[in-house]
Order: C-alpha cells, then structure tokens, then sequence
C-alpha cells in the first residue's frame, strides 16, 4: 500500500470538492449553525447551574452525531459521483491497487468532515464557556469527557460514516439517494442519544465513553472488512449500478 | 506485444468471450470489430487487468495479465481510453492530467512536459485552465487521448474513440491514431466503425463472443466476403440458366445479369464462361469483383444470426 497515491487522490478530490461549492456549504453549514445556535440559547435563556451540567455533554454528543451524517455529503460525493460521470474506470485503469484508490477516497470523506465537526466543537466550546462562565463560576470546556467524546468517538464515528457511504455507493447510482442511505448511519448515535437522555446510559461517565468507543472501533474494523469486500475492481466494474 | 491464447470470460452461466486467440505486433494497428454485446469492451477490460479471465492466457509485451504482480506493470504500460471517456468535469483539463501524470509517477518537469505536448498535439493547449465541463464531446475525446498518453505508453487500448463524434472530430481522432502509429505505438483499438477499421488498421478480428475471423483488411474481404464474376448477358435463356443452375454454385440473377460469388474467379471463371457458350448464352461483358470490409463483416456477423 503506498500512501502518496492515496493522497494523490485525495488531493483531486479536495480540488473537486472546492469546485463543487454545493459540498462545501453542506460540510461547513450544519457544524457552524449548531455550534453557534446552542450557545446563544444557552445565553438567552437562564438554565439552572445542575442542569448545565447535564446538558452540556450532552450537547458535546451533538458532535457524534454529526460525525455520522457529515461524511455522508463528501462520502457518497466521491464514489457515486465518480461513478455517475464514469471516471472510475479511467482511475481503475492506473497503476493503484483497488486499496489504495479506497484509502484515497477515505481521506478525501474523513479530514475535510473530522476538520467541520471539530472546527464547529472548538468553536461551540469557547461560545459556551462565554455563555456558562457567569452561572457555572468557571470554564465548563475543554474536560476529560469532552476530549474522549472529541477525539475518539468523533473520529471513530466519522470512520463508521465513510465506510458506511462505501458500502451503501456500491449499491446506487444517484448521490441524493446514497446521501439519504449514507445518513442512516446516524441512527446508533441517536439511539445512544436517547438512552442517555432515558438515563439508561450516562454520557457524562468517562468509561461509558470509552466503552461506546471501543464498540465503535470494532465496528469499524467489521465495517472495513465488508468495505474491502465491496471496492473490489471487477465487482465495481461489472456489478455497481 | 499483445498475446491472448484461447481467453474467455464468463459472467455466471454468460460466456462473454469464448477462446480468443490473437496477437498483435509493436507498432501495429489491430482493429477488434463486433456487434454490441460481442465481448469487445470485456476483452479489453480483461487485457487492462481491470477484470479477471475465466480461462485462457494472455499478455502484454511479456507480463502475464492474469498474474496479480505483473498487474500494476502492465498498467504502467497502457494507455487507455475508455468508451465514457471518463474525465472529471469540475477540473480543468490541465488538473485532469497532472492527476493522471501524478498517478503514473511522472516526474514533476517530465510531467508538465507532456501535457503540453500532448495538448498542443492535439489543439487544446489554449483551453488547459479551462474546466472540462465546458469542452465540446471531441474536445472531450481529444483529451481522454491525451490523459492516455500523459505517461508516454508503447500500448494505447481505444474503446470506440470516435463513436458520438461528428465527421470532423472522428476525422480529427483519427489523425491522431496514425499519428501515434507513426510513433511505433501498439494500438488495439475497438470499433464498430468499419471504415475507420478499414483506415486505420493493420489486422482486423471480427469478434461475436468468439473470435469469427482474423486478418489483415484485404484478407478478410478476398477470403471472408469472397469476390464475385458478374456476367451481362444479352439474353438470358432457359438454357443458360438451367447450364449455370447445373455448375452447382452461390449465384443470384437480376434480369440479364448473373453475378457469382467464387473463391477463386480468375481460377473458376473458363469454366463457367464455357457452360454459357455451349448453352447459346451471347456474354456482353464479364467483370470480377471484391466484396468490401462490410460485406465480410456482415456476412460473418449474420451468418452467426442464422445460426
């Protein structure tokens, strides 16, 4: 595997991605709505310090869930649209394996999404800090739980998305539908949401995090062995739609 | 430089091609023509190593096509230009070559070098900052010619390059590929153009799943099509027919004129000319002549039908 022809792709890909304004703005909108929408009601309103507490890593598992649904525009972007304007074969055709063409096309989903999702959480942590610090008599963010939510359930979340969008390409031939397929990746990380919200899991418990961490990255390597199985050459050419 | 010994492809219970058998020579023009759905596209796409080969062996200048290793060597080797020339619309058409140049491991001034080579060959030198969304379809086919040959390859596989184009960009192409036969390039070039096969290549394989006939143009009209002996005659009398019907041979008569498809006519023709006269038959002029690409293609591809 030879990682400068992944990057190779990747970087065509951000080239196409910067052409293609639409992507971009459907990258960057929703991280920066949410990320300013919550501190200013989180400022407009009086929230009793206990709850603060409560909810604000709640509000930090907003970035999870964005990690599923982010990747979903560039991910289903990058396959079915070089699928849909046939440059697959072209691609297939040069001298990279079907791995490091995957790796590229995971790249170019993973860093522009992980850079939305963690701009947008740098950006809602220093606004809810200016917005808390007067209730709660400090700085809520950064903490440990944040930083575990952050940096390992994000990107591991992210992952699970593009792999998700890798599978879910192969099977369509329109970039909305697989945008809408690709989405459903979101649906554990709602799930979680609303058993935290139940109280059936704390997500404000360090190893709670953890714990939905690691089960993240097992999935991740499941999800990966059927990504391998799907972006095959032969398959892509003769069974994608 | 190409080798392919009895290679078939199934797909489930398709065979998609059946026991192809050929060879192509550096620097030669070899013309696969077929009707839709004849293998042509999956031959190439087997010879590329994008897809694997059911049976059979084959190779390109000395790397095994089947063997995993040789794979990305070959590649290194080809150029190829699909039938969806395949280019990515919001780039221009400098970006789509650098990417390609970058992939093929072009060194940085080699690779600037090329594309401006190749675009001023082929007249798109002043459109390279130009998106290729806005490129006409032989402006488009032009450049899916020129990312072909960005890595500068001995071998170009062109899947239908002219096909959709209007005369003066099939023209244009065309030019081109004689161009780059005068550059000593292997060229396996897929058609079902037969006048551009016609043109353009040094050896022809009619194609219908399996290979139906393989030879140079000339050979495939004289020994495919056949040629003919048409005879005018002044009258055509019962006689003279029931003495020609006699000769047992492939023949079809409009009015005074009896036309003879033979293998060999300089050969068969004393005979036939003898059985007119001794029948009374009054001969106005007699002529031989060659059937054409067409008529071998056609005659090949129908009798396939019939069967």
């Amino acid at each position: 595997m030879r990682l400068s022809k992944s990057w190779i792709i990747a970087q065509k890909d951000f080239k196409t991605f910067r052409r293609k304004k639409n992507v971009l703005y459907t990258l960057l909108i929703v991280p920066i709505m949410i990320s300013i929408l919550i501190p200013v009601v989180l400022l407009a309103t009086h929230i009793p310090v206990d709850h603060l507490t409560y909810l604000l890593p709640a509000f930090t598992f907003f970035y999870v869930l964005l990690a599923g649904v982010v990747p979903t525009t560039i991910a289903s972007y990058t396959i079915v649209g070089e699928k849909v304007e046939k440059t697959l074969e072209p691609l297939l055709a040069a001298p990279v394996t079907d791995g490091e063409i995957l790796l590229g096309k995971a790249i170019s989903a993973f860093l522009p999404s992980i850079l939305a999702i963690l701009g947008g959480s740098v950006l809602f942590m220093v606004l809810s800090d200016v917005a808390t610090f007067k209730s709660l008599g400090y700085y809520f963010f950064p903490n440990l739980n944040t930083a575990v939510t952050l940096f390992m359930m994000v990107p591991l979340a992210v992952l699970m998305s593009v792999e998700w969008n890798v599978v879910v390409s192969g099977r369509v031939t329109d970039v909305r539908v697989a945008q809408q397929l690709g989405g459903l990746a979101a649906i554990p990380f709602v799930l979680i949401y609303v058993l935290g919200e139940l109280n059936f899991v704390q997500l404000n418990v360090t190893n709670n995090l953890l714990i939905i961490s690691g089960i993240l990255a097992l999935v991740d390597v499941l999800l990966f062995t059927v990504t391998r199985r799907t972006f095959q050459r032969e398959e892509i050419l003769t069974k994608w739609k | 430089m190409i080798d392919a010994e009895n290679l078939t492809k199934k797909f489930g219970n398709l065979t998609a091609v059946d026991n192809l058998t050929l060879h192509v020579d550096e620097g030669e023009i070899f013309g696969l023509l077929g009707p839709n759905g004849a293998g042509k596209t999956t031959t190439v796409r087997m010879l590329c190593c994008l897809i694997s080969k059911t049976e059979g062996k084959a190779s390109i200048a000395g790397y095994d096509v089947g063997n995993e290793a040789d794979a990305l060597k070959i590649r290194k080797l080809i150029g190829f230009v699909p039938d969806n020339v395949g280019l990515y619309e919001a780039l221009s058409a400098n970006d789509n070559l650098d990417f390609y140049g970058k992939l093929y491991d072009v060194p940085d001034a080699k690779r600037k070098e090329n594309i401006e080579r190749v675009l001023k060959m082929l007249d798109l030198w002043e459109k390279k900052d130009v998106m290729v969304g806005t490129f006409s379809k032989g402006m488009k086919q032009k450049l899916a010619l020129a990312r072909a040959l960005i890595h500068d390859p001995p071998v170009l596989f062109l899947d239908e390059p002219t096909a959709n184009l209007d005369p003066e960009a099939s023209k244009t192409v065309r030019d081109f590929i004689l161009e780059l036969k005068k550059q000593k390039r292997t060229i396996f070039l897929n058609t079902h153009n037969l006048d551009e096969a016609r043109r353009l290549c040094d050896k022809i394989g009619i194609l219908n799943t399996s290979l139906r006939a393989l030879g140079s143009p000339q050979e495939l009209e004289n020994n495919v099509g056949g040629r003919a002996t048409v005879i005018q005659l002044e009258q055509l009398t019962d006689a003279v027919q029931e003495a020609l019907r006699n000769l047992r041979l492939d023949m079809t008569i409009i009015e005074n004129r009896v036309t003879i498809r033979l293998a060999n006519p300089e050969k068969e023709n004393s005979a036939i000319l003898d059985a007119v006269f001794r029948a009374g038959g009054r001969v106005q002029s007699t002529a031989i002549v060659g059937s054409t690409l067409e008529d071998a293609y056609l005659k090949l591809v129908r009798k396939e039908a019939i069967e």
